[in-house]
Formats: C-alpha cells, structure tokens, sequence
C-alpha cells in the first residue's frame, strides 16, 4: 500500500489540503488587524511629515485617529492637479494603481528612477478653522541605493519652506543610507526651501554639512557613507516637486492663494 | 530523562546548529543589528521549529518515503506563513523591519535539518524536545551577536540609548561595521572561536 503512487497522491494531496486550509483562515482570520497596522504606519507617517507627532511618541491607534482628523485626503489628478469628485480617497490604494497598466504610465525617464505614474496620486492638506490652507503633504517615492524609498514631504502655507520630510519603507544600509529616517537628520529640513524664486524645486542634499537656513536655504546636510542615498533623495524630491510631479497642483494652490 | 535533557541541553553549546553545523547562517547575519528583532525571529524560528517537528514526527510513519522532503517543505511554509500573518497582525514595526527574512525562514535549514535528521525517526514528544533545544541553540547566537552588533553599532540596547553617540553630542562613535553584516559574520566567527577552545572535541581533525 505505502510506496504505491495512488498512496502517494493521496497523502500528497491531504496534505495541501490541511496546509491550504490552515494558511488561508490565518490570512482571513487576521485580514482586518493587518489592514489596519498598513493604515495606521501610513497615516502615523503623514503626521510625522506634517510634525503632528513625534518619532519617539508612542501613539495608540486611537491617538492616531484622532490626530488624522485635521488631515484631508483629497485625490488628485496628476496631469492637471484638479480634485477628482466622487471616488472616496479612503478606498485608494496608490501603490496597487501605480502597477496597474490601465490606471498609470510610464514615468518620462527621471533622475529620480521613478517607473510609473498614477494617473491620480492622494495628498493630504491641512487647513485652519477658517478653511485657510496651513499644509499639504505630498507622498514621494524613488530610488535609493538598494531599493525604493517611500515618503512624505509636508510644505508650509507658502508652498516653498519645508515643514517635515519623513520616509516609512526604504531598503537602505541600516547606520549608513538606512539613516533617512534618523529623526535628527529629519528634523534637519524643516524650514529649509525647497523652491528658489522661479519656483524650480533646487533643494539638494549636499556632502558634507549645510550652511545656515538664512545662508543656505536650498541644501539639507548629507548622510555620511551615503552618497548614493542622498543623491537619491535629491532626485526624488526634485522630481516630485517638479512638472511631472505635483507642479500642476502647486500651481493651482498659489494662484488660488495669490503667493505665486 | 537524561536522553530528552539532552536532546534539549546538547544543541545549546555542544552541538549548536550555527556555531557548529553552521546553519541558518543567511539569517543570523541580517536580523541581528537590534535586539527586538533578533528576539522576535528566534521567536518565529522556535515556534515553525516546534510545530515542523511535532508534525513530520506525527505523521513519520504516514509520509511516503520518496515524496517526504517535499511533505516537509509544505508543512513548514505553513507554519513560516502562519507565523508571517501573526506577526503582521500584531507586531507590525518589527516584522517591518524583519521583512523578507521571516518568510526566508521556510529555507532555514536548521528547520529542515531536523525535520529530516531527527523528527522522521524518533516520536513526537522527542522531536518536540528536539525542536526547542535547536531553537534555543539558534537564539542563544543571534541574542548573544545581537547584543553586540547594537551595543557597539548603535550603542543602544533594545532601541534604548546605552552609549552616547558623538553625533547626539556624546562620546562614542558608532562602529559602521557591526552595523553592515560582515559584523555579525565576525562576530559570529568569535563565538565559534570561543566555543571551540571551551569544548576542543569540537576542532575538526584535518
């Protein structure tokens, strides 16, 4: 009996059967918390980007909730910058419609290596009781060393000063590239420009260290041992900020504000 | 008594599966910049090491001979998976950080390693003895080169600042190598070092 290659399907067979059954009610069984856990990293990053928590708080998810009140998602259309009525930014996922061929391009070609476009990319703005623009925070992506970085760039109500920079997956060299997320290197760009007064986005992040913000408003200091992450970090903001990247959207909140 | 003390005691320094077998070396290497991590991936690997071998051991006499790796493969991806959504669900910083290298535990060998040594010929309550002794034996090395890496890499302990970095206005220079894992791979190298001259019978005659 055992040996025969019927035994052997049989006993095959059960056991994926088993195997199947365990994996997949562990995956549904726990769907929900993990959805949950992505949610809040995501939204726990946008608040330290707009420098609404810090990176040694320990927030409850509770606490996050209620934090992300102030925040507004809003979903744009890239190409024009304009709100998209009527699809609830909550349901999208910008990551999925980057790789989907029918809902994204491929990216002109960039320093940043940036790939593929999302025809429309979610951004956060903050606004004040009197519905005045206080921040935006945009989501940013591009090569580092070893693999994508993901963050966000929070800007203040001029449009051009940064308020916080924070990334939440990047595959860098823990000590050396993997120190874009030290909160001392962070809190480094707040305040720093990153348009010059042709509203080119010119931020860099040079070797060495920068001068003063009032000398040197458009350098952040490098990461030491890192030389291909911080140029990677350069390009990828340059490129985010620049016309093939939110452009069209600064545009149309400085007019509508009257700063540009 | 004494045979199951020392299926338990033996893979903890006499035949330890990385210092002396040199196994699951891959993931000793990257886990083992912090502490939590650490912790939580010999975690990870005692529990599929637990269950793979409870499991293979159940069903030694049940799994035909000339599909039987395959059978073990399947039950431990199970298990890695298994441990994978857990860890997502509820220890989601770390099992950020742990990324890749929990679902690389299904390649660990030290889990096939036993599954096929010793779970296929000895029963369950053994293997399970087994199974927690060379998961002890794997945490005792990534603890004691975690321990290390971040102390002198970061100079922190379980993300506690121990050591005053100069670039936080301290003292002490982090050494970049123990951060990268040629680190760990030399320190690695020490414990075995140290473990041999302990036990010589360990020194292969060449």
């Amino acid at each position: 009996m055992q040996g025969s290659v019927g035994y052997n399907l049989i006993f095959a067979a059960c056991v994926c059967l088993v195997c199947a059954v365990v994996v997949s009610s562990s995956n549904v069984a726990l769907a929900d918390l993990q959805d949950r856990n992505a949610l809040l990293d995501k939204q726990r990053n946008v608040l330290l980007a707009a420098g609404f928590a810090d990176d040694d708080e320990r927030l409850t998810p509770e606490e996050v909730e209620t934090r992300f009140e102030l925040v507004d998602q809003i979903l744009l259309d890239l190409d024009t910058g304009e709100v998209i009525e009527g699809v609830d930014p909550r349901d999208y996922d910008q990551r999925a419609a980057t790789n989907d061929p029918a809902r994204s391009r491929i990216a002109p070609d960039n320093a940043a290596r940036v790939q593929r476009l999302p025809d429309s990319v979610l951004v956060y703005e903050v606004r004040d009781e009197r519905g005045q623009l206080d921040l935006v925070i945009l989501p940013i992506e591009g090569l580092g060393l070893w693999g994508t970085l993901y963050g966000f760039v929070a800007l203040d109500d001029d449009l051009r000063t940064i308020r916080g920079l924070t990334f939440y997956e990047h595959k860098e060299t823990p000590g050396l590239g993997g120190e874009v997320d030290n909160p001392r290197w962070k809190s480094l760009w707040v305040g720093r420009v990153a348009f010059d007064d042709k509203l080119d986005p010119v931020i860099s992040v040079v070797k060495g260290v920068a001068g003063a913000i009032a000398d040197d408003p458009y350098a952040v200091d490098g990461l030491s041992g890192a030389t291909i992450t911080s140029r990677g970090v350069t390009n990828l903001l340059r490129f985010w900020l620049g016309p093939d990247g939110f452009e069209p959207y600064l545009t149309r909140l400085r007019q509508n504000k009257g700063v540009g | 008594m004494s045979k199951s003390r020392d299926a338990l005691i033996d893979p903890l320094f006499n035949n330890n599966p990385i210092a002396l077998q040199v196994l699951g070396i891959c993931s000793a290497l990257a886990v083992t910049t912090k502490m939590d991590t650490a912790l939580v991936m010999s975690a990870a690997v005692i529990f599929v090491l637990l269950f793979s071998n409870l499991f293979v051991s159940v069903l030694r006499h049940l799994i035909p001979t000339n599909i039987r790796i395959i059978v073990q493969l399947t039950i431990i991806a199970s298990l890695v998976i298994v441990v994978d959504q857990v860890l997502k669900a509820y220890l989601f910083e770390i099992s950020k950080q742990l990324s890749v290298f929990v679902g690389l535990i299904i390649t660990n060998c030290i889990i096939m390693g036993r599954a096929e040594a010793y779970a296929m010929q000895n029963p369950p309550r053994m293997s399970l003895i087994d199974g927690l002794g060379n998961g002890m034996g794997y945490a005792v090395i990534l603890a004691g080169t975690a321990v290390l890496r971040e102390l002198f890499g970061s100079g922190a302990l379980f993300g506690v600042q121990v050591l005053a970095l100069t670039s936080e206005g301290g003292w002490y220079t982090p050494n970049g190598l123990m951060v990268l894992s040629p680190g760990a791979f030399f320190i690695i190298g020490f414990f075995i070092w140290a473990i041999r001259t302990w036990k010589p019978e360990q020194v292969e005659q060449d």
